[in-house]
């Protein structure tokens, strides 16, 4: 159920506004922070994870990996390159529509996507002997293990934060315009981020595919 | 302490900074330790039942009583904040901590079944732990901080 609240601009790159501009009707439609008809996929998801490490067969493990890594790059290239400029450009009611409804969204995909990335891809390197420290492509590895974890730091210290807090302002009856502005800047510049390190992902993960 | 931030209802520590770069110091350790399989750390343990040279544990070590130490610090500091909306913080901290105790448990499943044991499994888990903790405390001071107490 959508709530009209009586709100200054809410939005990015618009501060000045949002603190002296005149107040605008902006519909806010109800969400959960955190969508629950999206957790027994989530389950399903973690089962599968568990199933295919338990039997640790290859092509088990490539798939969720493969996935898992696809669903995770594009997912980071599409919010910092296409998405997120749009988003910063939209009138501030679509900002606030497109928000409430895409972010409860990637509260549930993204940790679920990096997990079944990392542990599936684990398993992965370990079956094919890939992350033993012999294996003649190991310094290309561990370029793979610094740029995931330069995205993880970014991601769980700065996007992760930003995401659940941005949906908490926008769940209380007055939410503060500056605030949101704030918390939503620093989430498109940090999938901006993690976005161009995706793209150092696709070269090392073409460059140890290729052999 | 740190500048008041115009839209912060308190003056805060810079609890987000320190969490980087404790988090930074936890990925740093597993990359160490990851880099270097299946080499014996520390001669206690076959990682991958490969014969090779030891490695010390010491550095992993090092960088994740940092970390430890790092987020002991940010809590201290937090403490000590008049007005933080605790109560928030705890809301939203909780249910992150359920969330990214269930991302730790799959990684440390992966480990258990490759059959890490001894120094490294204790060290490694020890990391997950701190990563468990720390990413819910962000998450929930990120959320509390713009909180009304």
């Amino acid at each position: 159920m959508a709530q009209a609240v009586s709100s200054p601009g809410i939005g990015i790159g618009d501060g000045a506004a949002a603190a002296q501009g005149p107040p605008a009707d902006v519909e806010r439609p109800d969400f959960q922070i955190v969508p629950r008809a999206g957790l027994p996929i989530v389950g399903v998801v973690l089962v599968l994870l568990i199933a295919g490490i338990a039997t640790n067969k290859l092509w088990p493990l490539m798939f969720l990996h493969v996935v898992g890594g696809a669903s995770w790059t594009i997912i980071d290239l599409f919010l910092g390159f296409v998405l997120g400029p749009i988003l910063g450009s939209l009138p501030i009611p679509a900002r606030i529509a497109l928000t409430t409804r895409l972010m409860p969204k990637m509260v549930l995909i993204m940790p679920t996507a990096v997990t079944v990335t990392l542990a599936a891809g684990w398993q992965l390197g370990t079956h094919v002997g890939t992350v033993q420290s012999s294996y003649y492509l190991h310094g290309w590895v561990v370029a793979s293990y610094i740029v995931v974890g330069v995205m993880a730091v970014i991601a769980l210290g700065l996007l992760e934060p930003a995401n659940i807090a941005v949906l908490t302002e926008l769940k209380k009856p007055q939410p503060k315009p500056e605030v949101v502005e704030k918390l939503m800047k620093r989430f498109i510049y940090t999938a901006g981020a993690t976005g161009l390190m995706q793209i150092a992902t696709l070269v090392i993960m073409t460059r140890l595919a290729s052999g | 302490m740190s500048e008041p931030d115009r839209v912060d209802a308190v003056r805060l520590p810079p609890v987000t900074q320190l969490g980087m770069v404790s988090l930074a110091l936890i990925v740093a350790a597993g990359i160490y330790l990851s880099a270097h399989i299946p080499e014996q750390v520390s001669g206690l343990v076959h990682v991958s039942g490969f014969a090779s040279h030891s490695v010390s544990l010491a550095p992993a070590i090092v960088l994740l009583g940092a970390s430890a130490l790092m987020l002991a610090v940010n809590l201290l500091a937090l403490a000590r904040v008049d007005g933080f909306a605790w109560a928030r913080f705890f809301e939203i901290a909780r249910w992150a901590l359920l969330a990214y105790a269930i991302i730790a448990g799959m990684i440390e499943y992966v480990f258990l079944r490759n059959h890490t044991s001894g120094g490294p499994l204790v060290v490694l888990s020890f990391a997950l732990v701190l990563f468990a903790v720390h990413v819910p405390v962000l998450i929930g001071f990120t959320v509390a901080r713009y909180q009304e107490s």
